[in-house]
C-alpha cells in the first residue's frame, strides 16, 4: 500500500514506529518525580531574580550617568539581565507550562490553567492558536497558521503572490515585533466580527497591562530618568523579540522541512502524526544553555512529538529518539543554529520573488 | 469613606502591576520563600510507623480548638498533595502545633518518612467542629481507637493544662500495648488528674467487639454522659449505633478520617468527564471520585479532606449528573458538587 508521506517507509513500521514511541512517553512519563520539581521550580525562582536584579540594576545605573561610559556599561548588564529573564519566562517557563508539561504537578501555581506569561498575547489565546491549531495540524498548508505566520512565504507551495516582494522588510519588522504578532497570531480575518472583536479586546487588556508595567510604571518610578529606563526596557523587550524570532523560525522553516497538504493527513493514524511531526519540524544542535535560552524548542522534535513531556527530559530523550528514526528511516533534521537560521532568512529572501517548484526543494 | 477605600485599592491595583503577569507576593516569595508556611521544628516517633511532627504555624495563624484538624501540603514525587491530619497538641499551647502521623498512604507515609526537622510544610487555617464544648460538660467520654486518638489527645492535654478536668472517662482500643500512641502521657495525665479515668483495651487479648454491654461494664454511667468518639469506620458504626438504641444520639460526636460510602447500584455506569476551564476530557467509571479522575487527567483541583467534609473540592456541575457516593444520591447540571466523594453518573461536564 502506499502512503502519502515523503518516506519510504510501509505501513506496517510506521506503526511500528509509533508504537515505540508511545512506550518512550509513557516511560518517561512514569519516571516524573521531584527532581523535575525541583528543576522547574529553580528555573522559575532564577528567572524571578534576573527579571527583579535586572530593573535593580538598572535603576542602579542613573545616578552614574555623568560618568557616561560606566554608566553604558551598568545599565547594558541591567537590560541584559531583564532581557534574558523575558527569553527565559517565554521560552523555557511560560510557553511550556501553557503546553500543560508541568500539570502532573498538581500544583496551582505552576500549571497551564493558571498561568499567565510576561509577553502581550494572553495565554488563553495562544493555548488555542498554538497548542490546538498548530501542534494539531503541523506544517499543514491551510490549517497551520504558523506556516509563514499568514504573511510570508516560507515554502514554495504557497503561491506566489506580489505582495510578497516585501516580505524581506516585513520579516525584519515580524522579528523587532514578535511579541505583537504572537498576540495578533489568533485573530483570524476571516473569522465573525464578533468574534475578531473579542479576541482583540482579550489582548488590548493584556496589552495595556505589559505596557503599562515596562513603558509607564517602572519608567516613572525613576523620576527624572523616565526615559533611560524606558529605553532599557524596551531594549530588553526587543532582544527576547529577536531571540524568540530566531529560535521559532528554526523550528519548521530551515531547509528540509516538509509541509503538507490536507489529502496527505486526512484519516491520519497516531503513527502516522508521529511522522509528520518529525518530518516538519528541526532540531538546533547546542550545549545545555542554549537549550535551556531556547526553550528546549531547539529540540523541537522531541517537542513535536511529546508536547507535554516537561522540557527538562528533551535532551535525554533526544538521542533515543534520533536513533529510533535512523533505525526506520525517517529523516532527522538536525543543524547548527547558523545553519538552521540561514537557510531560513534565504528562504524567505527568495521566496520572495516567484519561483517554479526546485525539483529538490522541499525533500532536500 | 467608601470612594476614598475604592480610591486605594484602585491605587494598589495599579501599583500591583509593576509585577504583571505576576502578584506583588511572587517577588516577595522570592526574598523569604516560607511566608505562610509552617516549620517543621521537631519530629519524634510514638510507636512504630506513627510520628509527631511539632510545627510552627505562620505569622498570622489562628490558635486551634481542641479536636480541629488542618490540611497539610506536600510534594510527594514531584506532585502536590493535600491531606488532612487532626492537630495533637493541647489548644493551649501558643507557639507550636503537632499532628500525629501514621504511615499509611502515599502522602502520610512521605510525611512520616522523609520529612525532616527545618522542612517548610504549606498548611491550611484549623478547622472542623468535632470540638471541646466552650464549657466542658460535668460529665464526659472519650470513645477512641487506634490513630483515632489524636484529636481526642489535644482535648485531653487540654483539659490537662487548664488544670482542671472534670469527670472524663476515655475508652481506648489498640491492639497490643505496643500500639498505644500517646501511652504513657495518658497514663501519666490519669495519675495525676483523678477526674481522668482512662481504660485502655487490647483487643489482640480481649477480641469482644465495642457494644452497648460492653460499655456499660467500662462506664456504668455512659448514658449521663456527653460523648466524643473518633476510629475505624467500624468502630464509629458501633459506637453510632450503641447511641441510637439508647436514645442518645444528640449526646454524640464523631470524627471520621474517610467518608462513609453508600454501595453503589451495579446498574451505575460512568461517562466522559469534561473538565471545561482546563480543556481536557477523561473517562470515568461510576465509583471513583471526580477528585482522583481530574488528578490522573492531570486536571488542577484544588481540595483538602478528600472525605467529603471540607468544601475545598466543589465545583460546578455544568451538565450531566454525578453520584454523592455517601448518600446513592443523585445531583443534576447547575449545582455544585463535592468532586471528592461524587462520581459520574454518565457523561459529565464540570467547571475545573
Amino acid at each position: 500500500m502506499t502512503n502519502q508521506l515523503p518516506v519510504d517507509i510501509d505501513d506496517d513500521a510506521i506503526e511500528a514506529f509509533g508504537r515505540e514511541l508511545d512506550a518512550l512517553q509513557r516511560e518517561i512519563k512514569c519516571s516524573l518525580g521531584d527532581r523535575d520539581r525541583r528543576y522547574i521550580r529553580r528555573m522559575i525562582t532564577v528567572q524571578r531574580s534576573m527579571a527583579l536584579g535586572g530593573r535593580l540594576v538598572i535603576y542602579a545605573s542613573l545616578p552614574l550617568m555623568p560618568a557616561f561610559p560606566l554608566f553604558l556599561g551598568v545599565i547594558g548588564i541591567g537590560t541584559a539581565s531583564l532581557g534574558l529573564a523575558k527569553i527565559l519566562e517565554n521560552m523555557e517557563i511560560g510557553h511550556n507550562v501553557i503546553h500543560g508539561q508541568w500539570d502532573w504537578m498538581q500544583d496551582p501555581k505552576i500549571h497551564s490553567s493558571t498561568w499567565e506569561w510576561d509577553i502581550v498575547c494572553p495565554a488563553d489565546q495562544w493555548k488555542h492558536s498554538h497548542n490546538v491549531l498548530h501542534h494539531t495540524w503541523t506544517n499543514v498548508i491551510g490549517r497551520d497558521r504558523d506556516v509563514g505566520y499568514e504573511i510570508l512565504r516560507v515554502t514554495e507551495k504557497q503561491p506566489w503572490k506580489p505582495a510578497y516582494l516585501a516580505q524581506p522588510f516585513y520579516n525584519a519588522l515580524l522579528a523587532l515585533l514578535f511579541e505583537w504578532g504572537v498576540a495578533m497570531h489568533d485573530v483570524d480575518i476571516n473569522a465573525p466580527l464578533g468574534e475578531i472583536r473579542g479576541r482583540l479586546a482579550g489582548i488590548g487588556r493584556k496589552a495595556s497591562k505589559q505596557v503599562m508595567k515596562d513603558y509607564v510604571l517602572w519608567p516613572l518610578l525613576a523620576g527624572p530618568w523616565f526615559l533611560p529606563v524606558l529605553l532599557a526596557n524596551a531594549t530588553a523587550n526587543v532582544m527576547r523579540n529577536l531571540w524568540s524570532y530566531a529560535i521559532i523560525f528554526c523550528g519548521h522553516f530551515p531547509d528540509g522541512a516538509h509541509v503538507f497538504t490536507e489529502a496527505q493527513v486526512e484519516g491520519e493514524t497516531r503513527a502516522r502524526w508521529y511522522v509528520r511531526q518529525v518530518l516538519g519540524s528541526c532540531n538546533i544542535a547546542g550545549g545545555p544553555l542554549f537549550h535551556i535560552m531556547s526553550g528546549n524548542l531547539s529540540h523541537q522534535i522531541e517537542h513535536h512529538l511529546f508536547p507535554d513531556l516537561p522540557s527538562n527530559r528533551y535532551p535525554e530523550i533526544a538521542p533515543r529518539v534520533e536513533a529510533l528514526c535512523q533505525r526506520y528511516g525517517v529523516p532527522y533534521n538536525k543543524g547548527s543554529f547558523s545553519r538552521q537560521l540561514g537557510t531560513t532568512l534565504r528562504s524567505i529572501f527568495r521566496l520572495a520573488l516567484p519561483t517554479r517548484a526546485r525539483p529538490l526543494a522541499a525533500a532536500a | 469613606m467608601k470612594s476614598a477605600t475604592s480610591i486605594w485599592s484602585r491605587l494598589a491595583d495599579v501599583a500591583g502591576l509593576v509585577a504583571t503577569p505576576l502578584a506583588l507576593a511572587d517577588y516577595v516569595a522570592l526574598v523569604s520563600p516560607h511566608d505562610g508556611h509552617a516549620r517543621v521544628d521537631a519530629v519524634h516517633d510514638e510507636i512504630a510507623g506513627v510520628r509527631t511532627l511539632t510545627l510552627r504555624p505562620p505569622r498570622g495563624w489562628r490558635p486551634h480548638r481542641a479536636g480541629q484538624h488542618v490540611t497539610v501540603q506536600l510534594a510527594v514525587d514531584g506532585r502536590l498533595a493535600t491531606r488532612t491530619y487532626s492537630i495533637s497538641s493541647a489548644a493551649t499551647a501558643a507557639r507550636h502545633i503537632t499532628i500525629t502521623v501514621k504511615a499509611q498512604g502515599r502522602v502520610s507515609r512521605a510525611l512520616v518518612r522523609d520529612v525532616k526537622p527545618g522542612a517548610h510544610l504549606a498548611i491550611g487555617p484549623a478547622s472542623g467542629d468535632f470540638v471541646l464544648s466552650a464549657r466542658h460538660p460535668q460529665r464526659s467520654l472519650f470513645i477512641t481507637a487506634g490513630s483515632g486518638i489524636t484529636p481526642i489527645a489535644s482535648m485531653v492535654r487540654t483539659l490537662a493544662a487548664q488544670g482542671n478536668v472534670p469527670d472524663v472517662a476515655h475508652v481506648h482500643y489498640a491492639r497490643s500495648p505496643r500500639d498505644v500512641i500517646f501511652g504513657d502521657e495518658l497514663r501519666a495525665l490519669a495519675a495525676a488528674h483523678p477526674g481522668y479515668r482512662l481504660t485502655i483495651v487490647h483487643t489482640r487479648d480481649d477480641p469482644r467487639r465495642f457494644c452497648a454491654e460492653r460499655l456499660d461494664e467500662l462506664v456504668a454511667d455512659w448514658r449521663a454522659r456527653e460523648a466524643w468518639a473518633c476510629g475505624p469506620a467500624s468502630l464509629l458504626a458501633s459506637v453510632i449505633d450503641c447511641f441510637e438504641r439508647a436514645g442518645r444520639s444528640a449526646a454524640l460526636r464523631v470524627e471520621r478520617f474517610a467518608a462513609v460510602l453508600a454501595p453503589v447500584p451495579p446498574t451505575a455506569t460512568g461517562g466522559r468527564v469534561r473538565f471545561a476551564t482546563s480543556r481536557m476530557e477523561a473517562r470515568a467509571d461510576g465509583r471513583t471520585p471526580l477528585l482522583r479522575v481530574a488528578e490522573s487527567a492531570g486536571v488542577n483541583a484544588p481540595h483538602g479532606c478528600r472525605m467529603g467534609i471540607c468544601h475545598s473540592c466543589d465545583a460546578r456541575l455544568v451538565s450531566g449528573s454525578v453520584r454523592d457516593l455517601r448518600t446513592g444520591e443523585l445531583a443534576e447540571a447547575g449545582a455544585r458538587v463535592q468532586i471528592c466523594v461524587c462520581a459520574a453518573a454518565g457523561d459529565v461536564e464540570l467547571a475545573l
